[in-house]
């Protein structure tokens, strides 16, 4: 009998195109998403030494974290902002690489549209030169984040040179309590084992709280994958996973459709296969949770308080959680929904699909957003925009005092116009809350669409399950 | 790629740790369209007000650690971002190598690809050379990649491990590229394969 084997274990398989004595690795890439921001400098070190892109057919290209939400019909006002566009422009021009321009309605946040489009499927391999490829792995794929001189390897070889990372499995067992969502789980776990917690390893999301997750709900937990420290999440795939897929336009076509879903029912680990590391949840202790700090790990339940760093016993630790909280303006001990807000972000690749756009409008619905709060939403992509405007979401944002944008990254990062000015404080539904990363001096609190949207309302960080 | 084989030089200490990558290079420097030029911007927010001047306090403002080639700094160096920008601007600056307990995985593989060294060693020796590292210009450390050692200032000798093939690529300053080209035919044999085992992976052009 064969070992048993883990899913990531068959993926890299599948992928081996050459094994060195030393056990490094070239694996074959599958897809290879392309943006703006990390691809100018490997497209200039294919044309300094003369090399073509080995499969354009298997690239696509799409410009994402510059790109204005506001009106595009003017252009992009900063200059750097639309030269990196352009190069881009000129680039997938000059090496044939597939694009989705600004003003096409696919166009979006390269980990939106990737399964959007049917191109993220079960048991491949995705790269992208952005750490959020992690997304992907919610369809069984292994899909990791590399650097540029990663992204100009794979176009130029269509391979990587890896070694194979290490199995670890995090089982999420039981109901979920009501008002608690995938955020929630995530930001749990990387509260539970750090942001190095998953460093070195894959790590496989099992359990049946996982697999009762829709398709964006599980996009949502293998996003933040990369906040735990891994490379890669992954989520077996499944009847849920086959629907989504199906029929969308790079999805197999009928005739060859049963033959990749008879290849993906043959990619779940194996029972009793073997991981390096295992953690294990019970999903019904779980409650929405929010970020108080500088890491995502600096996270606690809607429900609690600033903690107090002279209660930290680790010297690394204690400074850490000081700076946090002088960067953060809080005080320990102070109730977190009464921390006051200015800002609120709903949208980036970890909640800005139409789910959380739904869920964002269940809670804004019939509600006023605070006075002194301004708070947007950015749909992930052209088609979740146009999707939810079908379902009147639009009109419940606008009706609430919400405001609605074209798709981009937006806030996330802010590499565009939308930022946070020193010392505001966003109740986001993004990924990092790292000093500075919403804007110089701005200050992050990681959460649900569910919270924020409650957030928006209250003035404060909220709890979504009394709004 | 530049090689990386002896380096005696100062060593920064910047004792934190989870420096993520976004505090090495903040976004706005991530509108560039070229690798160099970022070493003025790197840590950013830390080392600049506002106004654009230097912060006295940051170690790299100190004149003992203006030409660093060697940092010191705590767990999880280089979480976060992708962003090759973060070893482009240390690369800029003079950074050649980084000395932690532990480094985030994509930052760990820029680095290799830079030519800078990241070593990860147990916090006790992270400890002693971040008190080294404190002592300013008059404690160098010297980084021998062949023989994998550290020397201290007082002659103490560490030993460090690096993985075979990274450590031949950086001492020769071989480009991956050149490396996996020579494999084409194993790459054409692959695909071959994959086109008749698993058609649908071809994706449908439009
Ligand atoms: S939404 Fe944020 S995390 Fe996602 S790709 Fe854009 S910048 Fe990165």
């Amino acid at each position: 009998m064969t070992k048993p084997r883990t899913l990531f274990d068959k993926i890299w398989a599948a992928h081996l195109v050459h094994t060195q004595e030393d056990g490094t690795c070239l694996i074959y890439i599958d897809r290879h998403l392309v943006h703006e921001v990390t691809s100018p400098q490997a497209f200039e070190g294919l044309r300094v030494s003369g090399r073509k892109v080995r499969r354009p057919d298997l690239t696509i290209a799409v410009a994402d974290h510059n790109v204005p939400t506001t009106d595009r019909s003017k252009g992009i006002a900063d200059p750097e902002s639309r030269t990196q566009i352009e190069t881009l422009e000129q680039n997938v021009r000059d090496f044939g690489v597939p694009y989705y321009a600004m003003d096409d309605v696919r166009q979006g946040i390269v980990h939106i549209i990737g399964p959007e489009q049917g191109m993220t499927l079960p048991g491949m391999t995705i790269v992208c030169g952005d750490s959020h490829t992690s997304t992907h792995g919610a369809f069984g794929a292994l899909a990791f984040g590399i650097g540029t001189s990663e992204v100009e390897h794979v176009l130029a070889t269509q391979t990587l040179i890896q070694k194979p990372a290490k199995n670890m499995r995090i089982t999420v067992d039981g109901d979920l309590p009501p008002g608690v969502t995938a955020k929630d789980i995530v930001l749990a776990i990387i509260g539970r084992i750090g942001t190095a917690g998953g460093t070195g390893h894959v790590i496989e999301y099992a359990g049946s709280a996982i697999r009762s997750l829709s398709m964006e709900g599980r996009m949502t937990v293998c996003n933040m994958s990369i906040e735990a420290g891994a490379r890669a999440g992954l989520i077996a795939p499944d009847e849920t996973t086959y629907a989504y897929a199906k029929g969308r336009p790079h999805a197999p076509k009928a005739g060859q459709w049963e033959a990749a879903l008879a290849y993906w029912r043959s990619l779940p680990s194996d029972p009793g296969a073997v991981y390096d590391k295992e953690i294990v949840i019970d999903a019904a202790t779980l409650v929405p949770h929010v970020t108080w700090g500088t890491s995502p790990q600096d996270v606690a339940p809607v429900t609690g308080h600033v903690p107090d760093p002279a209660r930290e016993a680790d010297p690394a630790r204690r400074s850490a959680l000081e700076r946090a909280l002088a960067y953060m303006g809080l005080t320990p001990g102070t109730k977190l929904t009464d921390v006051r807000i200015d800002k609120v972000f709903i949208g980036s690749c970890t909640n800005g699909r139409i789910e959380d756009l739904r869920a964002a409008a269940g809670i804004a619905r019939g509600r006023k957003v605070a006075g002194h709060v301004q708070a947007l939403v950015v749909p992930g992509s052209g088609l979740v925009k146009e999707q939810a405007e079908r379902e009147g979401l639009d009109r419940i944002f606008l009706d609430a005092g919400f405001e609605w944008r074209e798709p981009g990254c937006s806030m996330c990062l802010a590499m565009n116009a939308d930022r946070l000015e020193p010392g505001e404080r966003c109740g986001s539904t993004s990924n990092r809350n790292f000093e500075g990363r919403q804007g110089r001096g701005g200050r992050t609190h990681l959460m649900s669409p569910e919270m924020a949207a409650a957030s928006a309302i209250a003035g404060t960080i909220a709890d979504p399950r009394a709004a | 790629m530049q090689k990386f084989d002896k380096l005696t030089g100062v060593a920064a200490p910047l004792a934190m740790i989870n420096v993520d990558t976004d505090m090495i290079i903040p976004k706005q420097h991530l509108k560039t369209i070229k690798r160099t030029g970022l070493g003025k911007a790197l840590f950013d927010e830390m080392r600049y007000e506002a106004d654009g001047s230097e912060k006295p306090d940051f170690v790299l403002n100190q004149p003992a650690y203006r030409k660093a080639q060697i940092l010191v700094a705590g767990a999880n160096f280089g979480c976060g971002s992708s962003r090759e920008h973060a070893p482009w601007a240390l690369l800029d600056f003079g950074i050649r190598c980084i000395l932690a307990p532990s480094f985030a995985d994509i930052f760990h593989n820029n680095c290799f690809k830079n030519g800078i060294l990241p070593i990860p060693l147990p916090q006790e020796t992270i400890d002693k050379l971040m008190d080294d590292a404190r002592k300013g210009a008059n404690a160098q450390l010297t980084i021998d990649l062949e023989t994998q050692e550290i020397v201290r200032p007082d002659g103490e000798v560490i030993k460090f491990r690096i993985d075979d093939f990274r450590r031949h690529c950086l001492l020769n300053g071989l480009d991956d590229i050149g490396l996996t080209m020579q494999k084409g035919g194993d790459v054409d044999s692959y695909e071959a394969r994959q086109k008749t085992a698993q058609p649908w992976l071809a994706m449908a052009q439009d």
